[in-house]
């Protein structure tokens, strides 16, 4: 379960930066560099530049998230 | 009802939670609003992104025709003190300083918060500025004790603002919150300790210092809202909600990154 206080909100990816890295356009425009949660990774979800993704952001680094859900 | 409190109405637990709860959603979105910043984007975008926020959350919002206000947002850049109508041709550029001022409702109770953002690399002024109305807010937040005074709150923040040279706005103050937006008592951010209605738990309070780099004074726009610094200095805005109790303050707009 995501906590309680974290901060989801829907984002693009625009790119792959390799490492599991990936920029991410914010509603509004801002990009921010989020990586994937371990849980997609153990279950191998892909994720292409293009998709929305679901990302909590980092609340000590605002230019940072967490990539923690592909919608299709 | 309680002689000390006056007209001023202590809050249930029940009711405290539901301010807590709009207090979470009013500090999620200022986080959300504060990562989203960029030079380019206008402070209508900003109000949009307040928006989907509050739709998610189920919230209503607070603003919103409140005496007419238009927007769901405050958005005053650089020398606005608060109350910024957001606009499509008000672009935030690099080196402002942009305070958002949010509020949601819960169950017909309101929680209410502002922070000040800088946009990418901003003056010394600038952040110094924004360092010191945050710490005043800190240090009205502890001054408000059960059995203390309005007047506490109001010296702790008049008191260190100027102790920096900065000046406090005095036309717009604090304000008892709860089932409206505004309600008593006032809690104005200068004048004497010692005085003013006594303070007990289950109050709630919505402390927002305004503190401006040059003089005090400040103009209304033509847009009836907007509210700027007479000499045009930079200005600079912080408010929590918070609920008395017996052992101390407790802010119920607390953001995840001051936890």
């Amino acid at each position: 379960m995501p906590k309680n206080d974290s901060i989801e909100v829907e984002g693009k990816i625009k790119e792959a930066l390799g490492n599991a890295m990936f920029r991410v356009e914010l509603p509004g425009g801002k990009l921010i560099i989020a990586h994937i949660s371990g849980k997609m990774r153990v279950h191998y979800i892909r994720i292409l530049p293009g998709d929305t993704v679901k990302v909590e952001l980092s609340p000590y680094d605002l230019n940072r998230g967490r990539i923690i859900y592909r919608k299709k | 009802m309680d002689a000390v409190a006056g007209s001023i109405e202590l809050k249930t637990p029940k009711e405290i939670g539901w301010m807590r709860e709009a207090g979470q959603i009013v500090a999620r979105t200022l986080s959300l609003l504060e990562a989203s910043m960029q030079p380019g984007m206008s402070t209508w975008d900003l109000d949009q992104i307040a928006r989907q926020e509050l739709e998610k959350s189920g919230a209503k919002a607070a603003f919103l025709r409140y005496r007419g206000y238009p927007a769901v947002l405050c958005v005053s850049v650089n020398d606005e003190v608060v109350h910024g109508i957001p606009r499509k041709d008000k672009i935030i550029r690099e080196g402002d300083i942009v305070s958002l001022d949010f509020g949601a409702v819960v169950n017909g109770f309101y929680g209410d918060a502002a922070i000040t953002v800088g946009v990418g690399a901003i003056s010394e002024k600038a952040s110094e500025l924004m360092k010191i109305t945050e710490t005043a807010l800190v240090k009205g937040i502890a001054a408000a004790r059960h059995g203390g005074r309005i007047g506490d709150i109001s010296n702790a923040v008049q008191t260190y603002a100027e102790s920096f040279g900065k000046s406090v706005v005095r036309e717009f103050i604090g304000h008892g919150i709860g089932r409206r937006l505004h309600e008593d008592p006032a809690v104005p951010n200068y004048g004497p300790s010692g005085q003013g209605p006594r303070l007990a738990a289950g109050m709630t309070l919505a402390i927002e210092p305004m503190i401006n780099d040059g003089g005090s004074s400040v103009r209304i726009l033509e847009d009836q809202w907007t509210a700027v610094t007479a000499d045009g200095s930079l200005s600079a805005h912080f408010e929590h909600t918070i609920v008395l109790t017996e052992s101390g303050p407790e802010v119920l707009t607390k953001r995840y990154a001051e936890k």
